[in-house]
């Protein structure tokens, strides 16, 4: 699965701009699934029939990871041939300093920033720049509305992984798994790679629409409170997958959220509870669309989410997997 | 000149009557069908020619009729007003402006402290909105409540004009969007291979609700908002950019806050405007919001953008365009209007 995981994390794919993710993730599940198709914003949806088992009622479920990656897009150009940028969902100007980025031709930029009136002054993205190494503006190919991702190489540290955009290709990479090893199922199982999450869970809602779930589940990422000095929260890498309790968004389906829980006891998987503070996800979007979707969420503890290098441990990925082979292996107990 | 009457019309969000009685005296002859929907929105339906189905068949274009103004919320003992904003109004603006209360028209000015009283720490202060105050000339509450009543909305009082040049610029308020629905009357005037559905929003400023709504039922394949927006072109200190141009054309949205548009609809326009030589620009992404952020998460999702008439000093009293940029936005989406049907807009399905 690591093969995977490096191939979808190193994939070219801010909010707007997936289809280098989504035709990765077809050639992955092509074959393997009923039906494919992909909706007017670009959402993947796959069908997995269910085969029917007698006494055990026939759900129609929604899985949802999310295939955009946070990024910049060109907003203007100077008379020097240096780029300004607008970000393109929640990047830090932070980690922008001494970055890299890649736009999709594979062309490289490098962040620089105006010269700050004081040392200490906090950087703003109003006082950053692009510069692709254009002699001058005449050489430069570059336009206003091209879009950039973080260039970093996924690593394999051992038991821990990290990489750019694990926020979501984890996601992705774990519902790809899911489905090469699920024998079967009695439900249908709607595997939904979706849009334009970091810019407000949009490729969510109109997918939701379309599926029209009786449940619903998405895989994220989640921040943890297991380095020093974090922000207290009771998620630390390696602890299980997380089954998400509430976060800004949303309040999780206490039913779905259970039989989660119980499903993890009895398969004798790790597992965590996750109270999110800041950030929501797909199942937020998902949970209100026509009359309602019980709705919950695995989210995978990630260190460093919507930095450049993301951290993620591997025992969590996998069990998270079985988890969720577990739940579409059985009966909807919500 | 139909800008003129739709700029000087009274059409704060929620009360867009006046405006929407001016559009349908205009656009009635020329559509097959309309009809207002439950909030409010005007839909107008003008059948495609082709009756083949084709990918696109069913095309919306929207334009918001609503502008940003105030309401009236407590009437004072000595007989002045007490307002709230209705959409986004920078306080900085509001101060000795002239406003149009009610379906009256009763006029009043926002009073504003003379300089000599001023103290010198309230020269660098702003005003809030909660404590200024509309004058309209009475001297007790009872004089003022037989000329208006408690949420009575107010629009400001400005007249329209030609300042001509090589530009042909013109003033007048609520060019946002205005400016679009001109855009959008001129289209329905021609003929399209297509079912064109032209909706003139309401509420679009206190959040793109009316498009919402009408999204909902026109269930359209493609969307295309058309807006008066940003335009802070004035010389700045910095080399950044300004978000739009006056006189370089229609401002084409690749990304707001509340879209991001099709590529292939963005790749459509420019080609477009390439070919047939109409300038264009793009308005500097990640800049404001508009009916397609309601429209394109419709339903299963609509690909759709932005085209813009550049518009000088939005959301104040008193806006600036260019005549040739809206003439330029109607060449440009007839053009692009023209070709729309052929796009394919499947994405590739492979396995």
């Amino acid at each position: 699965m690591k093969e995977l995981i490096k191939e979808l994390t190193e994939a070219f794919g801010p909010s707007g701009s997936e289809d280098v993710v989504r035709e990765a993730i077809k050639k992955h599940i092509a074959g393997r699934v009923d039906k494919m198709r992909t909706d007017p914003l670009g959402n993947l949806i796959a069908l997995k029939k269910g085969q029917a088992e007698s006494g055990v009622e026939a759900r129609k479920i929604m899985l949802a990871a999310h295939m955009d990656e946070i990024g910049v897009i060109i907003s203007h150009v100077d008379e020097k041939g240096f780029l300004r940028f607008a970000r393109v969902g929640g990047v830090y100007p932070l980690t922008l300093l001494g970055s890299r980025v890649v736009f999709a031709d594979g062309s490289t930029g490098v962040i620089g920033r105006e010269k700050p009136d004081k040392p200490t002054d906090f950087p703003t993205i109003d006082k950053m720049f692009i510069d692709v190494g254009a002699p001058d503006k005449e050489h430069l190919t570059r336009k206003v509305g091209d879009v950039a991702s973080f260039v970093r190489p996924f690593v394999d540290l051992g038991k821990r992984l990290t990489a750019k955009a694990f926020d979501d290709r984890i996601g992705c990479a774990i519902l790809i798994q899911t489905l090469l090893e699920l024998k079967t199922t009695p439900h249908d199982v709607y595997f939904v790679f979706t849009v334009q999450e970091e810019v407000g869970l949009r490729g969510a809602l109109t997918s939701a629409f379309g599926v029209e779930p009786d449940v619903a589940i998405a895989l994220d990422v989640t921040t943890t409170g297991d380095t020093p000095e974090a922000h207290p929260m009771a998620v630390s890498l390696g602890a299980g997958p997380a089954i998400k309790v509430k976060d800004r968004g949303m309040l999780a389906h206490p039913g779905v959220k259970n039989w989660m829980a119980n499903t993890a006891e009895r398969l004798g998987l790790p597992y965590q509870f996750e109270v999110l503070e800041r950030g929501t996800t797909d199942a937020m979007a998902i949970q209100t669309s026509r009359a309602g979707v019980a709705a919950g969420v695995i989210s995978i503890p990630c260190r460093y989410v919507h930095s450049p290098s993301e951290m993620v441990d591997y025992d969590d990925v996998q069990n998270a997997v079985k988890l969720l082979v577990g739940l579409l292996s059985g009966p909807v107990e919500i | 000149m139909l800008l003129k009457e739709l700029s000087e019309a009274f059409g704060v969000s929620g009360h867009e009557g006046a405006v929407r009685q001016l559009i349908l005296d205009e656009i009635k002859d020329l559509v097959d069908e309309h009809h207002v929907d439950a909030l409010g929105n005007l839909i107008a339906l003008k059948r495609g020619s082709l009756k083949a189905r084709r990918k696109v068949s069913k095309v919306m274009l929207a334009a918001h009729m609503d502008e940003v103004g105030l309401m009236i919320m407590h009437i004072e003992k000595q007989g002045s007003l007490r307002f709230r904003p209705v959409g986004g109004i920078d306080a900085r603006v509001l101060l000795a402006t002239k406003v149009l209360i009610g379906d009256d028209k009763v006029p009043g000015v926002i009073g504003v402290k003379p300089i000599h009283l001023l103290e010198p720490k309230e020269r660098e202060q702003v005003m809030r909105v909660q404590d200024m105050n509309i004058d309209i000339g009475a001297s007790s509450k009872e004089e003022a409540e037989r000329l208006v009543k408690i949420s009575d909305y107010a629009a400001f009082d400005t007249s329209f004009s030609e300042l001509g040049g090589a530009l042909h610029t013109v003033k007048g308020k609520a060019f946002d969007d205005r400016a679009g629905c001109v855009v959008l009357v001129e289209l329905l005037r021609e003929s399209y291979p297509f079912d064109f559905y032209g909706a003139f929003t309401v509420q679009e400023e206190v959040g793109l609700r009316g498009a919402r709504v009408a999204a909902y039922s026109i269930a359209p394949d493609i969307a295309f908002a058309l807006e008066g927006t940003i335009c802070d072109d004035l010389p700045k200190k910095r080399d950044i950019s300004p978000t739009t141009t006056l006189g370089a054309g229609p401002a084409i949205t690749i990304m707001d806050r509340s879209v991001i548009a099709d590529r292939r609809l963005v790749d459509l326009l420019v080609d477009t405007a390439e070919k047939n030589g109409i300038p264009y620009q793009f308005k500097q992404p990640g800049l404001g919001g508009t009916d397609a952020g309601a429209i394109h998460l419709s339903r299963e999702g609509v690909p759709s953008t932005v085209v813009s008439v550049p518009s000088r000093y939005i959301h104040s009293p008193v806006c600036m365009l260019s005549l040739n940029d809206l003439d330029n936005t109607v060449r440009l989406m007839r053009e692009a209007l023209g070709k729309v049907h052929e796009l394919d807009l499947s994405r590739p399905q492979g396995f």
